[in-house]
């Protein structure tokens, strides 16, 4: 079985799109829960918006990512690190899905559509709950900081293998 | 294969750099600016009423209706502003973080509107009773409330306090003015309510204007005769509305040339041009579990309503969010048990 030396050019396009996104959605969420500046209101407007294409781009990834087929990692990396490698790769699936979702759900609760640049409304699921709200606000909050854990962990990783280990895994992606 | 020493001290930084900017963006380094945080934190005292609105935690809920003449149509695409009949859920409140304190002496009575006919037409109004703000930063508001609140040793408002903050804050003299001149009325139904910040109309052609808008009262109730208890404006409402709907004319203000509309410590001129769009008819008390959902934060507006840049309206939709997620996390505690 032949190995690819690299990742194809459309899951090297949603891997960085994605990348930019996901860093701006999460440094964007972190302040503006916080800020009482003028710029708040554009910035949720503009996070929704972002996150409802985040939904739509994370399916169209995981589409894709059955279309081809992964260079392997390197045959030599001990088991333990193959392992921390499939299960990271998989909680950064579900943080991706977990995100848009919950946050979509959570404006929902509170009686909220999402306005798609005053093209159309997104209407709530469910009817107006405190309780729900409660449940998606903290499960977002929760699933943001898992996902900047899994951020750290799957960056630093890279750059060992760039680095350190000087193997295929981190051009695979770059190029 | 030995990496050199160097090697694992620039991953490290890389794991460091990143982690870095989302722990400052998060705020663990401290903030430059005031956050929602601080803000609701300092509504909300030292002990906070669980499961309540931070601010104007006392309050109850009404239903009833806008019913529309279509005056402000050719100034704005707003379904509740058109010729026709909106019903909405309202909340009457009295300002302070306590619910159980008595209504009737509270400073600040306000009533706020949930218009929920389609999610593009979302609106809530949030109106008090003084129509000017005394500042207009939330720097300013957040040292005009910590001047206000109690000394937590002694459980009095600090006078001395109160006249610094006055005197290093000349804008406030309009609201000033009008405090020493308001007189509360004995009913709910008898209050003038303020938008207090401006907002623009936008109609079919893009065309704004910047507007104030007000509920004017219909009736006079000099004294409440419920006095003595502590809900005595419910009551006083409730006896009003067994006999007939409570009515309010709504009231528009357009900007004069000469009006900032993103400073809300200023009156503006009497001589402005003034059209009244309908009247918001109070038919009857609801359950707490009528609006107990519903986040009251000015800043959801329909299409053909927008927001101005007014420093202080920007930053009530934060301070509103904190606020609603801390009341949503108490109440899904206690509902959990």
């Amino acid at each position: 079985m032949n190995n690819p030396a690299q990742f194809p050019l459309s899951a090297r396009i949603f891997h960085w799109g994605m990348a930019a996104l996901i860093f701006s959605m999460l440094l964007a969420g972190l302040s503006m829960v916080q800020t009482l500046q003028a710029w708040h209101a554009p910035i949720v407007a503009a996070h929704k918006f972002f996150g409802v294409l985040a939904l739509i781009a994370v399916i169209a990834r995981l589409a894709n990512r059955f279309r081809f087929k992964s260079p392997a990692l390197p045959a030599d990396l001990p088991a333990a690190q193959k392992l921390a490698a499939m299960v990271t790769q998989a909680l950064l699936y579900i943080c991706m899905f977990a995100m848009p979702i919950s946050g979509f759900l959570m404006v929902s609760a509170s009686g909220q559509g999402i306005n798609m640049l005053g093209l159309f409304t997104l209407p709530p699921i469910g009817e107006p709950s405190l309780v729900g709200y409660s449940f998606f606000r903290e499960l977002h909050a929760i699933t943001a900081v898992l996902l900047m854990l899994l951020i750290v962990m799957h960056v630093t990783a890279a750059v060992y293998h760039g680095l350190i280990r000087k193997d295929n895994l981190l051009r695979s992606m770059l190029r | 294969m030995r990496a050199p020493l160097s090697k694992y001290i620039a991953l490290a930084g890389v794991a460091a750099a990143i982690s870095g900017v989302f722990l400052y963006a998060g705020g663990f380094f401290g903030n430059s600016q005031l956050t929602a945080q601080e803000f609701v934190n300092l509504q909300q005292g030292a002990n906070p009423h669980a499961g309540f609105r931070r601010a104007h935690a006392k309050g109850f809920c009404v239903a009833g209706e806008v019913r529309s003449n279509g005056a402000l149509a050719e100034h704005s695409v707003a379904a509740v502003l058109q010729s026709t009949t909106t019903p909405f859920i309202g909340r009457f409140s009295t300002g302070g973080n306590n619910p159980l304190a008595p209504d009737l002496s509270s400073p600040v009575r306000s009533l706020a509107l949930s218009f929920s006919e389609s999610p593009e037409q979302n609106w809530r109004i949030a109106m008090n009773t003084p129509p000017v703000m005394a500042v207009a930063t939330p720097e300013a508001f957040y040292a005009q409330l910590s001047a206000l609140s109690p000394d937590p040793a002694t459980g009095q408002r600090d006078p001395s306090r109160i006249q610094a903050f006055f005197q290093q804050h000349p804008e406030s003299q309009t609201f000033r003015n009008w405090s020493a001149s308001y007189q509360a009325t004995g009913s709910l139904a008898a209050e003038q309510y303020h938008s207090i910040n401006a907002f623009y109309l936008v109609n079919s052609a893009g065309e704004r204007q910047a507007v104030r808008w007000a509920a004017v009262p219909k009736t006079q109730v000099a004294s409440n005769p419920f006095a003595e208890q502590n809900d005595a404006l419910r009551l006083e409402l409730e006896a009003q509305l067994a006999q007939a709907p409570v009515a309010f004319d709504w009231q528009f203000t357009f900007a004069g040339a000469n009006d900032d509309e993103n400073n809300p410590t200023q009156l503006w001129p009497e001589s402005n041009e003034q059209k009244i769009a309908g009247q918001i008819v109070i038919t009857r008390i609801e359950p707490d579990s009528a609006c107990s959902e519903i986040l009251y934060d000015p800043l959801i507006l329909p299409a053909g309503v927008q927001a101005t840049a007014d420093p202080i309206l920007r930053a009530r939709s934060a301070a509103y969010a904190e606020s609603y997620r801390r009341r949503a996390r108490e109440v899904a505690a206690q509902h959990a048990q």
